[in-house]
């Protein structure tokens, strides 16, 4: 038996379990954020009542959650309908196995980083069909079929986004990535500005590939009642819940690696350079987050025909131009990162 | 035993196992879902070779788009397994002819490999030192073998618009919005204002 393989495991077994509470405990804040910021904009209090501001809301929730009884439907596939879940909150966690949330602070700081983290996300579909076949019911079949359609039409749109930052950047690691944006110009290099129409189209393909308002067809309350979660109850729902809400903080430290310089302070200079690169990286979570949040309260649902349009009519003839002109500007002009 | 080996066969187990289960569950859905964890497997046994950027594209091409659709396509089937098995021995001979020349072709691998271990060891580009293998294949893949690429992408783009051909369908009767003509409706064209006679209405002949 080799002790150091032993003691390299339990290093890394230690590292993923801080970054799971550290996230779950965000996540929880992130929560209440998003109900918060909804309700403020509909001129309500949003919840209030548990804990001072209602603070302690998202873990009277889980609570809850755990307490109840989990049913499961006569006639359901029942391995699969208690899989399904599980694929999706697991899935969603396994991303952030490659995030570096400041420099060197990534438990796997693979060269394929990016690569990755696409397809771990590309997988997330898996835990919506699976549940909605599974439920053996119209509405959640309705409901993944819709998700299934959807997700897989933006990532396209996203992985030519991806694309056109790793032409500028030279390299699939996410820490490179994030190097590649430090520059003396501090936030005016990020890749949001040279890159302005990309990182537009990344936002909206994010909103589409995590299922968030206005894209939210799967779920959505007022055709399907709650899509592909309609015979979820108790834990396996809260597993669906988290896995959401998993992958939408994916999604927005993605924005954050790609287009807003990852941990790295808005200019290098002296008061901005004190502060740790996680907060940083933490801080620009939470505006992405904002966004998220505020087109969730004031953007009207799309209607399905529309959204598919926006995929494939808009964002990929426009993304795809896009890795074309920017190479195209990168080899004539020598910007092109040189190895 | 160290940890590659350990992971080798961890991978390799599962990836047997679950193609067993793909040919062997009476559910077409739990088939898919077992070719999904084939595949991801496989991505595994990439992984430990050093392939990682192969196993990534494995899983983003195969069980993120390949299988979705898959699995789309086989929940929607109603498959009758009575009228499945009556086919049977009629393609029996065409699957056996299959099952033969994989079989042959596996033995081949296998026998050249045991005959003469340096063939497999001698790849016919060599593996640059210090480099991503990512890097490593782009060189190659777009200067050496660029007819052979672009080749490859003619063939996807005539399978692609071979399936648009035979589905697409136009049907009469039905109604499309076209969202540049409603967005480009003014007050102009969308609204007259009149001013209406009490008691006389709107003339008939200009409604």
């Amino acid at each position: 038996m080799n002790w150091d393989i032993v003691l390299d495991l339990a290093i890394i077994l230690g590292k993923s379990l801080l970054l799971l509470i550290c996230l779950l405990v965000f996540i929880a804040y992130i929560l209440l954020a998003d109900r918060k910021i909804w309700a403020a904009v509909q001129l309500r209090r949003g919840p209030n009542v548990v804990g001072p501001f209602g603070l302690f809301q998202s873990f009277a929730d889980l609570l809850k959650f755990v307490f109840k009884e989990p049913i499961i439907p006569a006639s359901a596939n029942k391995g699969v309908f208690l899989l399904a879940p599980l694929v999706s909150c697991v899935l969603a966690l396994a991303a952030w196995a490659v995030i570096p949330v400041a420099e060197g602070w990534a438990i796997a700081d693979i060269n394929v980083g990016i690569l990755y983290i696409f397809a771990i996300s590309s997988l997330g579909v898996y835990g919506v069909i699976m549940g909605g076949w599974a439920s053996n019911s119209k509405y959640p079949f309705l409901g993944a079929l819709r998700s299934a359609a959807q997700m897989v039409s933006y990532e396209v749109s996203i992985g030519f986004v991806i694309i056109t930052v790793l032409l500028c950047v030279g390299s699939l690691n996410l820490s490179a990535i994030v190097e590649a944006q430090n520059t003396s110009w501090g936030m005016l290099r990020w890749y949001w500005l040279p890159l302005f129409p990309m990182f537009v189209v990344f936002f909206i393909s994010a909103l589409a590939e995590t299922n968030r308002p206005p894209f939210d067809l799967p779920e959505a309350e007022s055709e399907l009642v709650a899509g592909f979660m309609v015979e979820y109850s108790s834990t396996p729902y809260l597993l669906y819940m988290l896995g959401e809400y998993v992958a939408i903080m994916t999604m927005c430290s993605l924005t954050t690696i790609l287009f807003l310089g990852g941990w790295l302070p808005p200019f290098p200079i002296a008061p901005f350079t004190w502060l740790p690169g996680v907060f940083w990286f933490a801080l620009k979570i939470c505006m992405v987050f904002f966004m998220f949040a505020m087109v969730k309260a004031f953007v009207p649902r799309y209607r399905y025909d529309q959204l598919m349009r926006l995929g494939w009519k808009v964002f990929l003839p426009l993304s795809l131009v896009s890795v074309v002109v920017v190479a195209a500007v990168l080899q004539l002009t020598g910007w092109a990162p040189v190895h | 035993m160290n940890a590659a080996a350990a992971f080798f066969y961890l991978f390799s187990g599962i990836t047997i196992a679950s193609a067993f289960m793909v040919v062997s569950s009476r559910n077409p859905v739990h088939s898919v879902l077992f070719l999904i964890l084939a595949f991801v497997n496989a991505a595994g046994l990439f992984l430990l070779l050093g392939a990682e950027f192969l196993a990534m594209l494995l899983v983003v091409v195969y069980v993120g788009a390949v299988a979705v659709l898959f699995l789309f396509v086989v929940m929607m089937l109603d498959v009758d397994f009575a009228e499945f098995r009556q086919g049977f021995l009629q393609y029996l001979p065409v699957g056996a002819l299959i099952g033969l020349i994989f079989a042959v072709e596996l033995l081949l691998v296998v026998g050249s490999w045991v005959i003469d271990p340096q063939i497999v060891r001698a790849p016919v580009a060599a593996i640059p030192a210090n480099i991503s293998n990512t890097e490593a294949l782009g060189r190659v893949l777009y200067t050496q073998y660029i007819y052979y690429f672009q080749a490859a992408g003619l063939v996807l783009l005539v399978a692609m618009i071979g399936a648009i051909v035979l589905t697409l369908r136009e049907r009469p009767g039905v109604k499309r919005q076209s969202i540049p003509q409603q967005n480009a409706r003014t007050k102009a064209t969308a609204m007259e204002v009149r001013q209406v006679q009490s008691h006389a209405g709107v003339p008939e002949e200009t409604v």
